[in-house]
């Protein structure tokens, strides 16, 4: 039976009362569903806006993060008031009062093996739109032990991805990716940036998606993945099948249970952009002020160009990481060097590439220059 | 000649060209001439072996290689080969 809606309701919800796909059994439909969101981040913001909104019955958000104020560009659930606050309670009071006729239950928690299962079983969707490669694949294989659609969507500064992924139906994340990439190969957005209006743009389109799966009208994105790009304002759609040799969902799975999704990807399951070398490779921003004025020493500065602009250690070589392999030649591996980018992740990755060239005297500037401009030099700015 | 679309997050490695033509009758001759024309990009697409990383999604119009016949699906001229990322940003 599904529930009956209110006068509130009927007036609240009238735009979908008057469109026969949706209609007063559609919205009703929506009220007795409920969505598991999982991220309050760029995604799910407009992804719970939206489906708050659109009046499903119970939403739930997972998230263990605060606010911060570099979140404000595109994460537009927040606020400056909330800067600081926990993201679930900062969402869960503006959803309240976007519409008060719906439960939010907050998970405020990392999405983990140890809880997933218990988290998602009661929700009839999956709503990915989480920041790092572990919570995906850990979200995708809960959606299908589950059986449960997981609307996936993903974003890197103009591009972004959405599809449905339903095992039952489809293929799964995995059939498409059965691997994620090496660590460091792909950057996150806190690295590499991202369009603020484009979270917008991606998750609209899932919620629009989980809408349909919920209302059980249109052509839902299952074995299709839509491909979006904002500066050549393209969308293409690609056909995905179901991969018969998926570990997961494949007729011969062999992962039966959730793993160690850190270990699966090699990457901390938290959109990073602070990288450590390891010991013996890194050089803290105190060493590093101590022996610029004693020591010569080769500083390479491996971010793009246009951060030049925002903050520079004086006498840094710029050369960015994507040069870094055809410019060796521009470095004499004699040198005593000091490798950074913004906050370490990249210099990293050159590091890998020096000492895999034959450079030995090469360190890593741990933390970056934000950590310099923190501790070090206090008047550039932080980013 | 058919024409490899490049995602955002390789094309620090075409200095910043979206659509690459490319020369070839396969995927196989394209992803050579590809990473002819790109040294850099070759790393991030094949493995020290020299097979392409499981990771890589490329497609033929609408179609995943892995559905058609892999490296040695033929291509046409003008037809547009995508490369299909794994991103993970929310």
């Amino acid at each position: 039976m599904l529930p009956e809606l209110s006068r509130d309701e009927i007036l609240r919800y009238s735009r979908h009362l008057l469109i026969p796909e949706v209609g007063l059994e559609g919205q009703r439909k929506l009220k007795n569903s409920s969505a598991l969101i999982i991220g309050t981040g760029g995604l799910g913001s407009p992804v719970s806006l939206y489906l708050a909104a659109a009046g499903i019955g119970r939403i739930g958000l997972v998230d263990y993060d605060v606010v911060d104020s570099s979140n404000l560009q595109r994460q537009v659930i927040h606020g400056t008031s909330t800067v600081g606050k926990l993201k679930v309670e900062s969402a869960r009071a503006k959803l309240l009062d976007l519409n008060p006729e719906i439960q939010i239950d907050v998970y405020n928690e990392p999405y983990t093996s140890e809880n997933a299962l218990r988290i998602a079983k009661d929700y009839d969707i999956i709503l990915d739109g989480t920041d790092n490669f572990p919570t995906r694949y850990l979200t995708n294989d809960v959606a299908v032990f589950l059986g449960k659609p997981n609307v996936y969507a993903s974003i890197y500064r103009f591009d972004g991805q959405v599809s449905v992924f339903y095992a039952k139906e489809g293929p799964c994340y995995r059939c498409l990716f059965p691997e994620p990439p090496p660590p460091g190969l792909v950057p996150s957005c806190a690295e590499g940036g991202v369009l603020g209006v484009l979270p917008g743009t991606i998750g609209t389109i899932q919620a629009t998606e989980a809408l349909k799966v919920l209302l059980g009208i249109g052509e839902p994105l299952i074995g299709r993945l839509l491909l979006y790009n904002a500066l050549d304002m393209s969308f293409d759609f690609v056909k995905l099948k179901k991969n018969p040799k998926c570990r997961v969902c494949g007729p011969n799975a062999d992962i039966k249970e959730l793993i160690d999704y850190e270990e699966f990807c090699g990457v901390p399951s938290h959109d990073h952009d602070e990288e450590s070398a390891g010991a013996g490779w890194d050089i803290t921003v105190q060493e590093l002020a101590e022996r610029v004025k004693t020591n010569h020493l080769k500083l390479v500065d491996v971010r793009e160009p246009h951060e030049l602009e925002i903050s520079r250690i004086p006498n840094a070589t710029n050369i960015p990481l994507g040069q870094l392999a055809a410019r060796l030649s521009e470095l004499d591996s004699a040198d005593d060097m000091v490798l950074f980018c913004k906050s370490g992740a990249r210099s990293t990755r050159a590091l890998e590439l020096l000492t895999s060239a034959g450079f030995k005297k090469v360190k890593n500037l741990k933390g970056g220059i934000n950590a310099w401009a923190r501790e070090v030099d206090t008047s550039l700015p932080i980013y | 000649m058919p024409v490899l679309r490049i995602p955002t997050p390789l094309r620090a490695y075409t200095n910043g060209q979206s659509d690459v033509n490319v020369n070839g009758v396969n995927i196989s001759d394209a992803l050579t001439d590809l990473t002819t024309q790109y040294p850099a990009l070759k790393p991030h697409l094949f493995n020290e072996g020299g097979d392409l990383r499981p990771f890589v999604n490329l497609f033929v119009g609408e179609n995943n290689i892995k559905d058609l016949q892999g490296v040695n699906t033929p291509i046409k001229d003008g037809e547009k080969i995508m490369l299909i990322p794994s991103i993970a940003g929310g």
